[in-house]
């Protein structure tokens, strides 16, 4: 298959980014944001999970969360690039909310077929909001690395870095068992699920770790059967490293263009400091680096959709580079802000912060380019030995 | 490519197939002589006659020019040569030697020329029976180019030339010249006035063309010196003193973020080794020894590798969504950085392959032993020919910070 010119981002994609960032922009400024989570400084603050309810009911009004959900299931049925133009908005205004955990789910549970994922599905489309809990305490990011036992239908054990826990309605728990890997949806008041919450630096998400003991799934709860979780994951994993991409695409634009404005606005030396290269030089960096990263962003969204033989490949391009940006601008941000970029008052902190967390979600740069090299070089040692067998 | 095809217009479809059948019917013969990398090295006249002869036969068949009306030596097309360009590259044929010409001269020429120039000018230029230099860098005018002194002297219908231009490709072998001169010594950005100007009829009198050698041994640039020269008024280009505007529509294209598409068709070099690929690093790694294995055993140098692919794939995908119109804020963001991010991935593409080539990237070109023809090196040594041309890649981040994020000016 091959992809087409625009990457799939239809009028009816544009039209949906274009009234996110409205619809953010009116709702959510930077300053509302900053009262909405920051109104805490105390760094021993019982962890926080701070956002608007009302906006998230609005969102799901919107159709947001199942953007890339087939119409039979209850979805808008529209390309993955429509979902990154609308993950991009989200990144833009830091939006504490359980959309990307919900999106990141909808993208998990498209791939696994089953009735019960259909169904659950189908409560997204009316506001239930979900989050994997796929990742053991070591936070390895491979679909192998499992600390959830399902064994006589019963759940075991404990996942970590869970995002958004708090603010969603069901888990997609990942679960080995002695016929492969599952994926079971648990409802987050199940008896035996304790939520607990982690104290953590960005403070425009939550996280959590989650035990289970001896929590009864039901085959109705069954989404993906044992042996068929690890492939349905396999199957959404690059659209869901390409959605985490483009919310630190997003993140990044909005790091750009206020640390821009901040250059054309303040003087020293009798002139606005962006006339200095040490500054204006570094910020077109940071432009061309989030412009390579955002390109990659849509073609592995594209691919998605269109040449998923070559998504796996695209998608660690797109979240190794935008992992990379979202590195270079938080850092080029606070330091050409100076002292006040120092501050809890000024609102780069909140976009660094999510910035970092998203970096090393599902793997920072140089973890994505060890797997990219290994699907187009080959796994190390797996090339010929030259030169040195000739005398 | 065929998704290419399956989103032409009915124009384009039907200009490809054109393309295609002509290019299958009428292979080129093999090249009598090693091609240098790019237009701008060719040093001797085998190299350029067989360079000439092919670009004489692509416009022929109306591949080149072909969004240039019919009256200036194009095909009257609309979005048909990116169509000629896909397809001749394609077919890997070499590149077209009039480079300066295509890329820089005509579009100027096209949108600011008199109506005579254009059609007495360009299908001479299309057809490569005029060769054509870029007359801008000065000594005293290379990234502050409004510096420039060369100065045109008006008497009545006529200007007199006088003055010394520098980094001239192609000079050698040029008919005709682009020239930015200063006509009022007065006014720095206001007083250039722009010239086509033949420099061929008068080497030896009034014209002199000196080359430069460059830090790989080949020649290709030079210097140019005029002493009275006398061309007549209506080889002007654009009003008396508004040189600096038209410049700036060549200099767009010359950064490939012009409206005009350039004609291109392809590499030279050694044709059965494309190395500017950054994906050629992989086969290259796997075939060079490195500590008891290979260098695609290296993670570190996997990692630079994968690095530099990214950039590569990042900026293809950045050239195709600058044609999305939805997915840019900015008409000009991506392609104002064309040129400077170009050439910095070859140049560190380049540079990463010899650290893989390890002690076998001493052997030059000229030597048998050079791993993949010795392209890399020579291609690094030559990379620097980009990343300082056309406005160096820092007056670039100038530009982009300037008129793109809306920074103060640096002076």
């Amino acid at each position: 298959m091959t992809q087409p010119k625009d990457f799939g981002f239809d009028d009816d994609a544009a039209m949906l980014r274009d009234t996110a960032r409205k619809f953010l922009a009116d709702h959510l400024p930077t300053d509302k944001l900053h009262r909405l989570v920051a109104a805490n400084s105390d760094p021993y603050r019982t962890p926080a999970c701070d956002w608007d309810q009302n906006l998230w009911r609005q969102i799901v009004a919107l159709g947001w969360t199942t953007v890339a959900v087939p119409e039979a299931d209850g979805g808008m049925g529209m390309k993955l690039a429509a979902l990154a133009g609308l993950a991009e908005e989200v990144g833009r205004a830091a939006l504490p909310s359980p959309f990307i955990a919900t999106a990141l789910a909808t993208l998990v549970l498209r791939e696994c077929g089953s009735e019960p994922a259909r169904k659950l599905l189908g409560e997204i489309a009316t506001g239930r909001a979900a989050t994997l809990a796929t990742t053991p305490r070591s936070g390895a990011w491979e679909i192998d690395a499992c600390a959830v036992r399902l064994e006589g239908g019963k759940l075991q054990g404990s996942a970590w870095f869970v995002q958004d826990a708090r603010k969603a309605d069901v888990l997609i728990v990942k679960a080995a068992s002695a016929d492969g890997i599952a994926l079971c949806a648990v409802p987050v008041n199940s008896a035996g699920v304790d939520i607990v919450p982690d104290a953590i630096i960005d403070l425009t998400r939550d996280q959590a770790h989650v035990q289970f003991d001896n929590v009864a799934v039901a085959p109705d709860q069954v989404l993906a059967a044992p042996g068929k979780g690890a492939a349905a994951l396999a199957a959404a994993e690059p659209a869901l490293l390409t959605i985490i991409a483009a919310d630190m695409c997003g993140a990044a634009e909005w790091l750009l263009q206020t640390t821009a404005e901040y250059a054309r606005l303040r003087e020293q030396f009798g002139h606005q400091i962006g006339y200095f290269q040490a500054v204006k030089h570094p910020l077109v960096n940071l432009m061309i680096a989030l412009d390579q990263a955002k390109s990659l962003v849509y073609n592995a969204a594209c691919a998605v959709d269109s040449e998923p033989e070559r998504a796996p490949a695209y998608a660690r391009m797109a979240k190794a580079a935008a992992a990379d940006v979202a590195a270079y601008a938080s850092n080029r941000a606070i330091q050409f802000h100076g002292g006040i970029g120092f501050t809890w008052e000024c609102a780069v902190h909140l976009y660094t912060k999510r910035q970092k967390h998203n970096q090393m979600f599902y793997g920072d740069g140089s973890y994505q380019r060890a797997k990219l090299a290994e699907l187009l070089m080959g796994a190390v040692g797996s090339g010929a030995t030259v030169g040195y067998s000739s005398p | 490519m065929s998704e290419e095809r399956s989103r032409d217009t009915p124009e384009q479809a039907e200009f490809r197939s054109h393309c295609r059948a002509w290019l299958t019917a009428n292979p080129l013969p093999e090249a009598p002589v090693r091609l240098p990398q790019s237009a701008i090295e060719i040093m001797h006249t085998a190299q350029l006659d067989y360079l000439r002869e092919w670009q004489r036969l692509a416009h022929a068949a109306g591949l080149i020019g072909c969004d240039y009306p019919v009256a200036e030596g194009g095909g009257g097309r609309k979005d048909c040569q990116i169509v000629a360009n896909q397809e001749m590259q394609r077919a890997g044929r070499p590149f077209l030697p009039n480079i300066l010409g295509l890329g820089m001269a005509a579009p100027t020429i096209h949108l600011h020329g008199t109506q005579t120039v254009r059609e007495t000018l360009l299908p001479r230029l299309f057809s490569c029976a005029d060769i054509w230099c870029q007359g801008f860098s000065e000594p005293g005018a290379g990234s502050d180019l409004a510096n420039v002194q060369t100065f045109a002297e008006r008497r009545g219908e006529r200007w007199v030339i006088n003055g010394h231009k520098v980094w001239t490709s192609l000079a050698h072998f040029a008919d005709w010249m682009i020239l930015l001169a200063r006509s009022d010594r007065a006014n720095k950005y206001e007083g250039m006035t722009y010239f086509v100007v033949p420099i061929k009829a008068e080497l030896g009198r009034a014209v002199t063309v000196r080359p430069l050698i460059k830090i790989t041994g080949e020649t290709g640039f030079n210097e140019v010196f005029f002493d009275g020269l006398e061309i007549p008024d209506d080889y002007r280009v654009g009003a008396v003193g508004q040189g600096w505007q038209v410049a700036q529509t060549t200099l767009l294209h010359e950064r490939g973020a012009g409206p005009m598409v350039t004609p291109s068709s392809g590499r030279g070099g050694d044709p059965d080794r494309q190395v500017a690929d950054a994906y050629g690093l992989i086969d290259l790694a796997r075939t060079s020894p490195r500590a008891g294995k290979t260098a695609a055993d290296d993670p570190v140098l996997r990692d630079r590798i994968m690095q530099l692919i990214i950039r590569q794939e990042g900026s293809r995908q950045g050239a195709r969504r600058a044609r999305v119109p939805a997915l840019c804020d900015h008409p000009q963001r991506i392609p104002l950085q064309a040129k400077l991010v170009m050439s910095e991935i070859r140049q560190d593409a380049c540079a990463l392959a010899m650290e893989i080539q390890g002690a076998a990237s001493s052997f030059a070109f000229s030597d048998a032993n050079a791993p993949d023809g010795g392209e890399w090196a020579l291609g690094y040594m030559n990379s620097y020919g980009v990343t300082i041309a056309a406005g160096t890649n820092e007056i670039q981040r100038n530009i982009l910070g300037e008129r793109v994020l809306g920074l103060a000016k640096s002076k």
